[in-house]
Formats: structure tokens, C-alpha cells, sequence
């Protein structure tokens, strides 16, 4: 029995090895700026699918409207650039120079009160993560201290995620309406349209990425993470053995929206844009389904169900647009019924073994606290 | 005369309806320090029900539960089994995604915060403590293994374990030998006598020849009301009870 804490085990640092060297060295020397910027864009949905590992995956917790989190944080970001955009110069043509020209456009002469502290940055880096949190730990609050879970509280995660969406595309002078926030140019004076910003982008966001995995592991390999698992299989047994489970949940799914919101600010950076159609149930929803793909209990899996949806989604719509919705229902049944433990799951079933004969040449016992084995259970 | 303060347990007056119908009716139950008691009676008759008023999972409608003077029906679960108050569920229920370590690790009672959780560190205290549980609870060769692959038996003994590691005032076992086989119950019952030491415990028990083997007294519960209580003896040739259990 180890008395010590390791984060990763031996295999899971290899992953992690070959997972910074496909995002800092494969990636962007093998793709054009064009390409790689796509890969960005899908790497920020893979904060989500962090947090889904988390939240869903160890703490059985499915929420169907994480990009609630993902588009709050990604319009604060937002909210910032586009007031950097909005220089009294830049729209001297408007009626009130000054303003974000959406507003303009819908008769508002002032900036409204909760735009004004988005001209700071410190301010907009905190709000990315507070605001996200905050929502969360809200719906946390209500829904789990009255034991809301399972079914209910995904649909009621999902009216959460639709509600927002009619909100901004109802409130268009505030939010920019179903256009999103558009035209955005530069941070602090950065242009970040260009390719030199597109590839520093790229890799700040791979290393957020990463960042937050390790944040992942740590939670998942700590006690708190063994509570989680347990929580999910027993949840009465936990509560008497004297937890307060409903402040588990609260935390893991706030820290589920924090991760996705980073996600969300990256999204808007490096696309140059936010707009309702990433806040609402069908995104939310797609998100679930790159975490399920890749596999629910694995932290790589989900990064990797992430791009790889994303890139079959990508080579779909390129080729037979009108064929991907199918694709992706086909995709979702199939992970549902044949692998529920998703790309990672497959690996450990059928591959790891012989990794493991491999890599340590002898029948070693898996360490005690190796999450993998929990994934490598079949389904029953 | 004894003072309500010199029982472990009081309750009194403990109702409970469901919809009209009293599950537990007008019930009046005093447990002493260092006592086992078993509960007994047929299929309905309100035990699994007590035992869910204790812990908070049920909510009661009258009356009082008083542990060392606490009122338990204002408090939450985690408070109840912060208080000293343990149970174990009728169906083994263990953590089966856990090693026998992790189940053990996760009921000591430290780090039970979501912070506390996060700074918590298997030390030399938790390892030892873990060690001496499950060889007290014959597992102490199954530490790496998966809960999953335990036995019925193995399994309820490691719940046993599990509330033993939070060393409760009061321990509540629901059928703790239920579907054990014969030596299981022989090592069960020897396991029992052995924990009891500083600490009472409420069993509900089917099996009367494992009844009669540990109980100090029994409580035989009827239509949610006691029919009877005292010792084996009494309790067995009590007309009463008879009526209940042969009757008609």
C-alpha cells in the first residue's frame, strides 16, 4: 500500500507525452495556419470535455447544457474585445460614437451598466471564470441540495442552456442578438487576426489545455475523486458516511463550468467571434457527445473524441454536408450501444494489456489508486 | 429510575405516514450504552423504517429521537453520522469501482469537507487504521482488490468495516447475515461480539438462531408498534408473538 501520491502512473505519462507532442510539435508544423486554427477551435471544446470527464464521467453528474459555461465565458472575452473594437475613432460613423456597434444599430445611446467593467482585462479574466462558476454553483445549489438528479437535472440543464440563448437573441441591443459579437480585432492593442497571433493563440490555448488536465488529474487522483466514484455507484452510502453530498456535486460541477468556460474565452479569441449558436442545447448537447466518444472516464479520451468528432465533422461538411447530422446520430447510437466507455475504453480493452506487457516486460500488478481499471470494467 | 439522559438512544412518540398509512406508529424505543438489540418481526412491520427514521434518511412526522441528548429528526444525514450515529444498508452497499483500501480510506472520518477531500493524504495514521479494519473484517489479504469481485458475504463484512472505521456510538445493521452461508454467519456473529465493545448496536435480524446468539434484548416489532420486549425467552413464549408469527 502506497502511502505516497503520484499523478500519473506510468502509461498515463506516456499518453501525456504523446498527447503535448501532437498539440506543441505534430500539429502545428504538419497543418497550414488555416488548418490549425480549426484545430484550435476544436481543442477549446475539449475544456468542455474535460469537465464533463469530471463531472459526468467520475461524478455521474450528466449535464446537458455545459455551453451555458462555454458561452458565458466566451462572451465575457468577448464583451472585452469588442469594446477594444468599439473606439470612439473606430465608430465615429454612429450616432453615439464609442459604443459596440450592434447597440448602436438597436437605438441604445449608452453603454449599459454591465458592459462598463469589461473595459478592464484583470476585470474580464476574472469574469470568465466567475461568472461561469457563479451560474453553476446557483443551479448547483438548487437542483442538488433538493436531490434533483440523473435524468431531471440533465433536462433541466438543458433548459438553462436554451434559456440563455433566447435571452441573448431577445436582448439584441446588450448582446449582439443571434449575429453574437462579431468584429473583433484586437487585445490590448494585439491584433489578433493575424497568422503570427493564430499560431500564439494556438499554442496558449494548448497549454491552458493541459493545464487543466493536470488540474483533471489531480482532483481525479486525490480522495476527492475516489468520493466522486463513489458517489456515483452509492450515493446513499457516501451521504452516511457522514458527506454532505450535494457540496461534492456543487464543486465538481463548478469546477466543470470553470474548465469550460477557459474554453469558451479561447474559442472566442481564436475564432474571432461568439455568438448564441455555441451557448444552446444542440452545441451542448455535440459536447457530450466528443466526451462520450472519446470516452467518459478518460481525461486523453475526451481530448481525443474531441478532434476526432470535430474532424470527421469537418471532412463531412466539406464533402456530403447533408450527411453529417446522420453521421453524428449514427456515431452517438453506436458509442452508446457498442462501446459506452468510448475510443479510451477500446484502448483498454484490447490494447493496453499489450502496452503493458511492453512497457514494463513483466505481469506487474496495476498501482491501487489506477483509475484505468475502473474504465476497463465492461459493460454489464 | 432511569433519566432520559442516561440512554444512549430515546426515542418516543416516533410516527411516520406514508400517505395515511403509519409505517411506524406511536413507536417508544430506549437503547443503553454497550447494548445489542436485536429487532425482529414479519415482513412490514416497520424495521428497515426505524432504522431509516434514526439516520434521517426518512423523515419522521411526531415524535422525538434523542441521541446523548440530541435531537436527530432536526439534524441532516452527514450531521447524524457526524454525531456518532452509523448504518449499514440492507443490500451490501460498497463503492464496487473502489479497491477494499479506498472503501475502508473513504469512511475514515477525516477529510470529509470537499477542501478537507482535496488536502487529504493517505498517511501512516490512515494506513494502520485501514490495516487493523480489515483484518478485523477478514480482508486484510484483499486490500488491492476491486470491491466488485468480493463475495456476498465479503461484501457485507467490508460495510461492516466501513461504519466500524468511523467508530460509532451507535452502529445499525439491516439483516447483516442475510444470504451468508453457515460459517459466514459463525465468523459474522463472532465479528459482532467482538466490535461492540464501547459503543451500542441496533440489529434487525430474521434469522433467529443468529438473534438469539447475540442480542442482550429483542424488540419485536408489529404494524409499526412493539408487540413485545425483553429477553429471547420471554420474547419467544410471549402469546403474543406467537399469534404473530405461527397465527391464523
Amino acid at each position: 500500500m502506497k502511502a505516497g501520491f503520484s499523478l500519473f502512473n506510468r502509461s498515463e505519462l506516456l499518453f501525456l507525452v504523446i498527447l503535448i507532442g501532437l498539440i506543441f510539435i505534430v500539429l502545428p508544423f504538419g497543418l497550414d495556419i488555416f488548418r490549425l486554427n480549426l484545430v484550435g477551435k476544436y481543442l477549446t471544446y475539449a475544456f468542455v470535455a474535460l469537465g464533463l470527464v469530471l463531472c459526468w464521467g467520475s461524478g455521474g453528474i450528466l449535464s446537458l447544457g455545459q455551453g451555458l459555461f462555454f458561452g458565458l465565458g466566451g462572451y465575457c472575452m468577448a464583451m472585452f474585445l469588442k469594446l477594444e473594437a468599439s473606439t470612439p475613432e473606430a465608430t465615429k460613423i454612429q450616432s453615439t460614437p464609442g459604443i459596440p456597434d450592434f447597440m448602436d444599430w438597436n437605438q441604445i445611446t449608452e453603454l449599459p451598466w454591465f458592459w462598463e467593467p469589461f473595459h478592464s482585462l484583470p476585470f474580464t479574466l476574472l469574469a470568465i471564470i466567475a461568472v461561469p462558476t457563479f451560474f453553476a454553483f446557483i443551479i448547483g445549489l438548487a437542483m442538488f441540495t433538493r436531490r434533483v438528479g440523473g435524468v431531471y437535472f440533465a433536462i433541466i440543464t438543458q433548459a438553462f442552456a436554451a434559456i440563455l440563448t433566447i435571452l441573448i437573441i431577445g436582448q439584441q441591443g446588450y448582446t449582439g442578438g443571434v449575429n453574437g459579437i462579431t468584429d473583433l480585432r484586437t487585445l490590448l492593442g494585439w491584433d489578433i487576426r493575424t497568422d503570427d497571433a493564430k499560431y500564439v493563440l494556438y499554442f496558449v490555448n494548448g497549454g491552458l489545455l493541459i493545464a487543466c488536465l493536470l488540474l483533471a488529474q489531480f482532483i481525479r487522483q486525490c480522495k476527492l475523486g475516489r468520493l466522486l466514484v463513489a458517489m456515483r455507484d452509492q450515493e446513499d452510502r457516501v451521504r452516511f458516511s457522514g458527506y454532505n453530498v450535494a457540496n461534492l456535486k456543487i464543486f465538481v460541477f463548478c469546477l466543470a463550468a470553470a474548465i469550460s468556460a477557459i474554453g469558451g474565452a479561447m474559442f472566442t479569441l481564436q475564432v474571432g467571434f461568439m455568438s448564441p449558436s455555441f451557448v444552446g442545447i444542440v452545441p451542448s448537447i455535440e459536447m457530450v457527445i466528443y466526451c462520450a466518444v472519446g470516452g467518459r472516464l478518460s481525461l486523453f479520451g475526451a481530448i481525443y473524441g474531441t478532434l476526432l468528432v470535430n474532424y470527421a465533422k469537418t471532412v463531412f461538411s466539406e464533402v456530403l454536408p447533408e450527411v453529417w447530422l446522420f453521421a453524428m446520430g449514427a456515431l452517438f447510437i453506436g458509442v452508446v450501444m457498442a462501446f459506452p466507455n468510448g475510443i479510451a475504453g477500446l484502448y483498454q480493452t484490447y490494447l493496453e494489456p499489450k502496452v503493458r506487457r511492453l512497457l514494463e516486460g513483466g505481469g506487474k500488478e496495476p498501482d491501487p489508486v489506477d483509475t484505468s481499471s475502473i474504465a476497463a470494467r465492461p459493460a454489464e | 429510575m432511569a433519566t432520559e439522559n442516561d440512554f444512549l438512544l430515546a426515542i418516543e412518540g416516533l410516527t411516520v405516514s406514508f400517505d395515511g398509512f403509519r409505517a411506524v406508529d406511536d413507536l417508544t424505543l430506549y437503547i443503553d450504552p454497550n447494548e445489542i438489540r436485536v429487532i425482529i418481526g414479519p415482513n412490514g412491520a416497520g424495521k428497515t423504517t426505524v432504522l431509516d427514521l434514526i439516520c434521517g434518511k426518512t423523515k419522521a412526522t411526531e415524535g422525538s429521537i434523542k441521541f446523548k441528548g440530541q435531537e436527530l429528526t432536526a439534524m441532516r444525514e452527514h450531521e447524524i453520522v457526524t454525531a456518532g450515529v452509523g448504518r449499514k444498508f440492507h443490500t451490501p452497499s460498497i463503492y464496487e469501482d473502489l479497491t477494499v483500501f479506498e472503501n475502508l480510506e473513504i469512511s475514515y472520518p477525516r477529510g470529509r469537507t470537499v477542501f478537507g477531500a482535496i488536502m487529504f493524504r493517505r498517511d501512516q495514521v490512515v494506513i494502520d487504521r485501514v490495516n487493523e479494519i480489515a483484518e478485523m473484517i477478514f480482508l486484510d489479504g484483499l486490500l488491492d482488490l476491486r470491491a466488485a469481485f468480493l463475495s456476498h458475504g465479503q461484501k457485507q463484512w467490508l460495510e461492516i468495516g466501513m461504519l466500524l472505521i468511523q467508530d460509532p456510538e451507535l452502529l445499525m445493521l439491516d439483516e447483516p447475515v442475510a444470504g451468508m452461508s453457515v460459517s459466514e454467519r459463525q465468523k459474522t456473529a463472532d465479528l459482532l461480539k467482538k466490535i461492540i465493545k464501547g459503543r451500542s448496536v441496533i440489529v434487525i435480524e430474521h434469522d433467529m438462531k443468529f438473534a438469539e446468539d447475540i442480542a442482550h434484548r429483542v424488540t419485536v416489532l408489529h404494524q409499526g408498534k412493539v408487540l413485545s420486549e425483553g429477553d429471547m425467552e420471554r420474547v419467544k413464549n410471549d402469546p403474543k408473538v406467537v399469534e404473530v408469527y405461527l397465527g391464523h
